[in-house]
């Protein structure tokens, strides 16, 4: 293979990844926006999913049946983790909510643990279509549907929270939630629309990941779920054109170190840009620059 | 419309609001001045329900509303334009105005009274895809009373619409309190600047450390040695 035709290659994995980064930076980004909350059980949606679907591809049910009821199962789930463990936290101290959220993603990891054992468990790639040729590089379909799913996602998304009222609501809570009450919008529905949409995101990562990443296990959530993290941080936490920038380039820098540099320093290498944005540009590069009132 | 009886609001250990009791009839201008730190705005806040009080009630039109839900009371016809405006400052002018109207469904009025708003803040209009958070203080001041008035209540709570803006600004903003009431919409004014408050309003009250210490007609306040003295500077 030629170089040239490696480095179309790199590109490929890294879209791929970035693409699923994305999803689940989406999530992160817009509870925080909301909930000022870093959800730190958003990476194990992804676990969850992963099983929820596999259990239901077991059952025979047709694929899209089995993606739908896994979305609607992660959504309830979201909604239900923010009734019982974040709701009654509202007025707490955030290290409190933060402390929180972990207990919560060691409760679904051992859970999982406790119900499927901690031995990976085989993913059959079901979502298949043939393969696109160009030239001599082979692009496998896991790879563009995860980017076609991925990029249409977050159009319907942007323009859901651009144009409709609900998204307009949700801008607004996450701006100034005493003001958005004085307009008559209802903070606690918004923020469980909020949870439910971050989690729906999250199934569709999970299935899309471990379509291309089989087997799967109870804590394969955590890592994914800390590198989007570090993507929306990276893009500015609470935007989400941030979230999706910071996703893609992650991806990137990903493939590329693996491709380039090793494949070992490849989580060293990232956690080392977390740590550089945080000292050189803490807000992330689409953030703002939150003034705190005196 | 709006009758406040023996209200107690806390904050943890403090006694905020101590027993006061107050009441707005239809198509009045009346206005609550006082001291920083008086009350005014936790009283604004009770009211439209984003604190609750200790004890005592809040009635509009005869239903105590201390226990409805804040994003409720809107639909029930009160408005509020929040101290420091508080404008959505990452949306532009013309969703911060959609977001006002967001708990009413009827499409055609939504557009009709943002036609009439546009009408009475021209500035606006002009400015209608900036972001709120580029307009002037001024510009900011008329978005907010804009926003209350999408929600097309019947009783609209102003928080110290002057705070901040310059003299010929707070003319302009009192003579369209002025206008909004005339249109028919009942107005509570809370406002440090008492000689602006007390000229437009139909009857005052003054709040100091929680509590009523006077009431009357806008022009008694007025000429009251006490509220002379203490607000007015001589």
């Amino acid at each position: 293979m030629s170089a040239f035709n490696q480095f179309l290659m790199q590109l490929i994995n890294g879209l791929n990844i970035g693409s699923i980064y994305a999803l689940i930076a989406l999530g992160y980004t817009m509870v925080y926006g909301i909930a000022k909350l870093i959800n730190f059980a958003h990476g194990d949606i992804i676990m969850v999913g992963a099983y929820i679907s596999l259990v239901l591809l077991g059952t025979g049910l047709p694929w899209w049946l089995v993606c739908l009821l896994t979305i609607i199962a992660c959504a309830v789930l979201g909604v239900v983790m923010e009734k019982v463990a974040y709701k009654p936290l509202r007025k707490a101290s955030r290290i409190s909510l933060l402390i929180t959220a972990i207990g919560i993603s060691y409760l679904l990891e051992n859970l999982f643990q406790l119900i499927f054992t901690a031995n990976p468990k085989p993913y059959p790639g079901f979502i298949t279509l043939p393969p696109i040729v160009l030239g001599s590089i082979t692009i496998s379909s896991n790879y563009y549907i995860t980017f076609i799913v991925s990029v249409t996602l977050m159009i319907i998304l942007n323009l859901f929270v651009q144009k409709t009222n609900m998204g307009k609501a949700m801008r607004a809570v996450s701006e100034d939630e005493g003001a958005a009450r004085l307009m008559g919008i209802n903070v606690d529905t918004t923020i469980s629309l909020t949870f439910a949409i971050g989690s729906a995101l999250a199934a569709i990562a999970g299935i899309l990941y471990s379509n291309c990443y089989s087997p799967i296990n109870p804590t394969m959530g955590s890592l994914p779920g800390i590198k989007a993290f570090i993507a929306a941080v990276l893009g500015g936490i609470g935007s989400i054109p941030g979230a999706v920038l910071g996703a893609f380039i992650l991806g990137m820098v990903e493939a590329m170190t693996k491709a380039y540099i090793s494949s070992q320093f490849l989580d060293s290498i990232v956690f080392t840009i977390l740590i550089l944005m945080l000292i050189l540009k803490p807000a992330g590069i689409l953030g703002r620059n939150v003034k705190e009132k005196v | 419309m709006l009758k406040v009886e023996n209200l107690y609001v806390r904050y943890g250990m403090i006694e905020a609001i101590k027993g006061i009791s107050f009441e707005v009839n239809d198509g009045e201008i009346v206005t609550l001045i006082g001291a920083n730190g008086a009350g005014k705005t936790t009283t604004m806040h009770t009211i439209s329900g984003l604190l609750k009080p200790a004890s005592g009630a809040v009635l509009l039109d005869g239903t105590d509303i201390t226990k409805v839900p804040s994003h409720k009371i809107v639909s029930m016809g009160l408005a509020q334009v929040p101290e420091r405006r508080r404008v959505f400052a990452e949306q532009t002018v013309e969703e911060n105005l959609d977001l006002g109207a967001f708990t009413r469904k009827d499409k055609d009025g939504i557009k009709k009274d943002m036609e009439e708003v546009y009408e009475l803040f021209p500035r606006l209009k002009e400015r209608r895809t900036q972001l709120a958070g580029t307009l002037s203080g001024g510009e900011q001041q008329m978005l907010a009373m804009g926003r209350a008035l999408m929600a097309k209540p019947r009783i609209m709570l102003l928080d110290e619409p002057s705070m901040g803006l310059s003299p010929l600004l707070v003319n302009e903003i009192f003579r369209i309190i002025k206008d909004i009431n005339q249109r028919g919409t009942t107005v509570l004014l809370v406002e440090q600047n008492a000689k602006m408050a007390l000229a437009i309003a139909s009857r005052a009250y003054v709040l100091e450390t929680g509590k009523i210490t006077l009431e009357g007609t806008g022009e008694e306040l007025a000429r009251s040695e006490q509220v002379r003295k203490a607000y007015l500077g001589g």
